[in-house]
């Protein structure tokens, strides 16, 4: 009876309650993925709750939870970020610390993490009082508690609660921030040392001076090399700080010890913020400075050149090196012009000369940054050897690297030099005998194109690419339609019909099956390209002899071609795009055309 | 031995494992580890088993019975596997396990065969969620039209539940036997080694590891020695050493360069001309090696000693202790029944000042070394009766045998105690015996 009354009734509302109820069982299920749906659709559980019973039942049975899959921990950190308003609003925000301050002492550093990032975004939602009342002695237990994953999460929580809280309790913060950079446990010191200067910035300036300095100088000189390296990174923003006349007592004797540290990994760490923390420094003001710290690179940089020889010790040399290569050139920039040429052009030039490729490659593929100041001309000379060593490189990644940046190159150095030197490279690594190489040579060549015109290409690249369709080694002549692909786009359907087409159709006869099925493959993807005449003209019949080829792939391919089955189902998308790019209408028609034909 | 007047003595407190003289192979113990308080002390066998066993809170009223170790939680850690590629059985046997500094209210610990490493969270439950909307506690489903309003779910107490889960799984990295692991005291990091190589892994990443030492010739034709064990420092995150078949010890580090091939110190005593056999390269292979607590020492064992060494002297021990020096007229027998290859591991107390070790007949041996004082003990069922003190034992290595001596002729090579551990701060010591776990500790007077 009860039944039909609920049932025929309908007055309740209860078919409602439904996919709620089975959203709230499956916060229980033995599956993961049932949990973690529901976890994501807190919200709507809340919301079908209210507020009151938000608070009061649905929070602390997830307090609780923490015993869940990482997954889950993750999603729920995350959820429990935006429920302000599901708990009643900045009023009740506070009912969110419990669940959120056990997640805070989990292992798992991700979900830690998340769990800190939402407790950073409700203190924001906090009232004054709210904060000094609930939000504060939060931090202050985790600060204190007896594992040290509630103490790394304490550490990112000061900053955010700092500016609003009275003077009494900025006193008990700075105390707390200051017990966790002297932690026994190293995981506390590396998370303080990293929110270091994310603390600094909101202290006020005389505690920087005294606190956060004392506090940077100790922890940059800690016993773990994990500590110290990113006591380094902190720097950067203390220097931010600090009035000009400060910084050299007060941060370069740290920075300048750092630099000299007897752990590689922590050179390495300054090498890499060299620019950054130089930027903040404004190091032109004290150029000695900057002038003794190089001195120590420079150490690094080529008094081990001779011994590198010996493998092992060119290993540190190598990471350290390659790091200030690719930092060393943003310095140009802040140096200026006359320092760049004095004092950074003799290392750049030194470095393109390294017998480690990735210095090389490092130095090359900044090369914008001093092109700004200087102009490439002033390298030119150097750059060339270089670039010519690292294209004939033996190992193929070297030689794949350098193809990367060749665009970058061409624009910096211009169509003239690029002709004149590079040209050559560039067409022979379309014969390279690795495929890899040979592809990017092929992707290079269209960028390229992009970059100097269509004009530029059917001048000097198109000629060159097609009298390889000639070619006795096949693979070379496959490379003639892979180029093909590339450019018909970049070239347009002026050159496209005209130039490439024939030789595509032609090698329609080529003895080698691969070929063959290329040249469909080619044709179904110049295709948008041609004009719908010849298309119908001289692609279709062609495809349709292939279509009858004695190879099996061939006939596939050609079929595929014909039938546009392919274009269809894989390339729509790409080519909808590339419609609506362009605009162009008439490319629809040639695809309306395939599809149809 | 701990007081100053050095007369400690050892009793019996526990024994765990079958008791019938029938061991199967999987019951076999392949080490035993206390966690960093000694609250915890966990065991692994060559059956892929890990058991861990937890201290009863003391209980104050009867001082002279302290806490005794009882099963916390037993899991199995690793499954015989098959490489197909190589066509060679993984063995599930435990190698090594080692505990994580506690870093919340569960427990770390990682545990290693001969291949992949695995990072285990033993955590305890006390509450079960109940209350469903749309069935009973008991599974049957409601109809869901009786549904009127909405339920959570709240959490009961319950009873205590002690779960063992993989976190990580860190496999693939080693071509050969993973001989030992290490975690590093910057907690972040720790290294595993096979025989040729040294690996040094982030607890948080299973798909990339560094290799920091490679000993492995180009033609492995010129191979002559290989990596027996290797551990971090305990303070310097940077230090690490190994040792080798050769018996030779190597310190590295880390700030040098990211590759450690060139170490930074080499421990090695010159050989005795006089000692000189035809095992004497056998014999003087390391089989374990241990930083003291307070990083300054480190004690190496071979097969019949153990030496302490002083970071900051390479060219010999401190301190030498024979383990059983009567052996040395046996290593004939000893090398044909293979018993010269066993691995003995060794162990300090908690203020360095006392190293134990194992050998054979189920005997154990510990050092003083301040007293230059040494004793033999015996794990037997014959002494285990609650706090029985336990009576030095003699071998007599030769001519007349005295009375309570026992002859070099009659020990048992087949019982050997290759693995003891000392809790990290009291006298009590775990030792395995074949199949069985001795617990001892230091009479309460």
């Amino acid at each position: 009876r009860q039944l039909r009354r609920n049932g025929g009734g309908g007055a309740d509302g209860d078919d409602s309650l439904y996919p709620i109820a089975v959203l709230i069982d499956e916060l229980r299920n033995e599956d993961v993925q049932l949990r973690l749906n529901s976890i994501k659709k807190l919200s709507t559980i809340a919301l079908a709750l209210g507020v009151e019973r938000t608070r009061t039942e649905l929070l602390p049975f997830l307090t609780d939870t923490i015993y869940d899959e990482d997954e889950v921990l993750l999603a729920l950190a995350e959820q429990l970020g935006n429920f302000t308003m599901l708990v009643g609003g900045p009023e009740y925000v506070h009912c969110l610390l419990p669940p959120l301050e056990s997640l805070a002492t989990v292992e798992e550093t991700v979900v830690r993490d998340k769990a800190v990032e939402s407790l950073r975004k409700i203190s924001q939602e906090h009232s004054p009082v709210d904060l000094e009342v609930h939000f504060e002695p939060l931090v202050k237990r985790l600060a204190s508690g007896d594992w040290f994953t509630s103490r790394t999460s304490a550490c990112g929580l000061f900053s955010v609660c700092y500016p609003r809280v009275s003077s009494t309790v900025k006193a008990e913060i700075r105390q707390h921030f200051r017990t966790l950079c002297s932690d026994d446990t190293p995981m506390v010191r590396r998370a303080a040392a990293s929110k270091l200067g994310e603390f600094a910035k909101v202290l006020e300036l005389d505690y920087v001076k005294s606190d956060i300095i004392s506090l940077f100088t100790a922890l940059a000189s800690d016993e773990q090399d994990s500590v110290r390296l990113l006591a380094v990174e902190a720097c950067v923003s203390i220097a931010t700080l600090l009035p000009q006349e400060d910084l050299e007592s007060l941060v370069m004797p740290t920075l300048r010890q750092a630099a000299e540290d007897k752990s590689w990994r922590v050179r390495y760490m300054v090498a890499d913020k060299f620019s950054e923390t130089f930027v903040s420094l404004q190091m032109y003001l004290c150029f000695n400075c900057i002038h003794s710290v190089l001195t120590i690179w420079l150490s690094d940089l080529c008094l081990l050149c001779p011994v590198s020889e010996q493998e092992l010790v060119s290993d540190t040399n190598q990471h350290v090196k390659s790091a200030l290569a690719s930092v060393i050139m943003g310095l140009s920039t802040i140096l200026g012009k006359d320092n760049t040429i004095e004092h950074l052009l003799p290392l750049f030039l030194a470095q393109l000369k390294d017998e480690c490729p990735e210095v090389r490659l490092n130095i090359i593929s900044n090369l914008d940054c001093v092109n700004e100041v200087i102009g490439i001309r002033q390298l030119s000379q150097s750059l060339l050897p270089a670039i010519v060593e690292l294209a004939e490189d033996a190992k193929w990644r070297v030689r794949l690297a350098i193809i990367e940046y060749m665009p970058l190159l061409a624009g910096q150095l211009g169509v003239e030099f690029f002709d004149e030197k590079l040209n050559t490279l560039c067409m022979a690594w379309l014969i390279d005998h690795v495929y890899a190489i040979r592809e990017a040579a092929t992707c290079n060549l269209m960028k390229l194109v992009e970059k100097f015109g269509a004009e530029w290409a059917q001048n000097t690249i198109v000629p060159k690419v097609l009298g390889m369709a000639n070619d006795p080694n096949y693979l070379h002549r496959m490379t003639t339609l892979f180029c093909i692909n590339a450019l018909s786009e970049a070239c347009g359907q002026d050159i496209t019909t005209k130039q490439m087409l024939p030789v595509v159709l032609k090698m329609s006869n080529d003895q080698v099956a691969n070929v063959r099925f290329n040249v469909a493959k080619s044709l179904q993807k110049i295709g948008p390209v041609l004009d719908s005449n010849a298309l119908q003209t001289e692609v279709k019949p062609v495809l349709e002899k292939l279509a009858t080829d004695t190879d099996m792939d061939v006939k596939y391919f050609a079929q595929e071609a014909i039938s546009g089955k392919h274009f269809t189902l894989i390339n729509v998308n790409k080519l909808k795009m590339a419609i609506i790019k362009s605009e162009m209408h008439f490319n629809l028609l040639v695809f309306t055309v395939l599809v149809l034909a | 031995m701990a007081g100053p007047g050095g007369d400690m003595q050892w009793c019996f407190s526990q024994v765990k494992g079958a008791i019938d003289d029938d061991v199967a192979e999987a019951d076999i113990i392949s080490t035993v580890e206390f966690n960093h308080t000694g609250e915890l002390l966990a065991t692994g066998d060559k059956g892929g088993r890990v058991v861990i066993f937890q201290q009863e809170i003391e209980n104050k009223n009867q001082p002279q019975f302290r806490s005794e170790y009882n099963v916390y939680s037993t899991f199995q850690s690793h499954e015989p596997e098959f490489d197909y590629l190589k066509s060679l059985e993984i063995e599930e046997k435990i190698n090594k396990i080692r505990w994580l500094p506690q870093k919340n209210a569960a427990q770390f610990l990682l545990s290693t065969n001969d291949k992949t490493i695995k990072l285990w969270k033993i955590s305890e439950r006390d509450k079960r969620p109940e209350g469903y909307n749309l069935k009973e506690e008991d599974g049957r489903y409601k109809d869901p039209n009786t549904i009127t309003g909405l339920r959570v779910p709240v959490l009961i107490p319950m009873d205590l539940m002690v779960e063992a889960s993989p976190r990580r799984v860190f496999a693939n990295a080693h071509t050969y036997h993973i001989n030992s692991i290490s975690v590093n005291s910057d907690d972040e990091t720790y290294l595993s080694a096979d025989d040729l190589r040294i690996n040094l892994w982030n607890l948080e990443i299973t798909d990339r590891s560094f290799n920091i030492v490679d000993i492995k010739p180009a033609n492995m034709e010129e191979l002559t020695e290989v990596i027996t064990a290797a551990e971090f420092h305990p303070l310097q995150c940077n230090t690490f050493v190994y040792s080798s078949s050769k018996g030779t010890i190597r310190l590295c580090d880390m700030r040098a360069s990211a590759l450690c091939d060139k170490h930074s110190k080499l421990f090695e005593e010159p050989e005795d001309p006089s000692n000189r056999s035809f095992f004497s390269e056998i014999i003087s292979s390391i089989s374990d090696v241990k930083f003291s607590h307070n990083g300054r020492y480190m004690m190496t064992r071979d097969y019949l000693s153990v030496k302490i060494w002083d970071l900051n002297m390479e060219n010999r021990p401190v301190e030498t202790y024979q383990v059983h020096e009567y052996l040395r007229s046996k290593l004939c027998s000893l090398y044909e029944n293979d018993c010269i290859f066993d691995k003995f591991e060794c162990c300090w107390n908690g203020d360095d000042s006392v190293v134990m070790t194992g050998s054979y007949n189920n005997f154990f041996r510990m050092f003083d070394r301040g007293q230059r004082r040494d004793m033999t003990l015996e794990a037997s069922r014959e002494n285990s009766k609650p706090m029985q003190v336990l009576k030095p034992r003699k071998v007599c290595a030769g001519g007349k045998r005295k009375k309570d001596e026992i002859s070099v002729d009659s020990l048992d090579f087949n019982k050997k105690i290759l693995h003891t551990a000392w809790h990290p701060q009291d006298n009590i010591i775990a030792v395995a015996t074949t199949n069985n776990l001795y617990i001892f500790q230091d009479k309460v007077n």
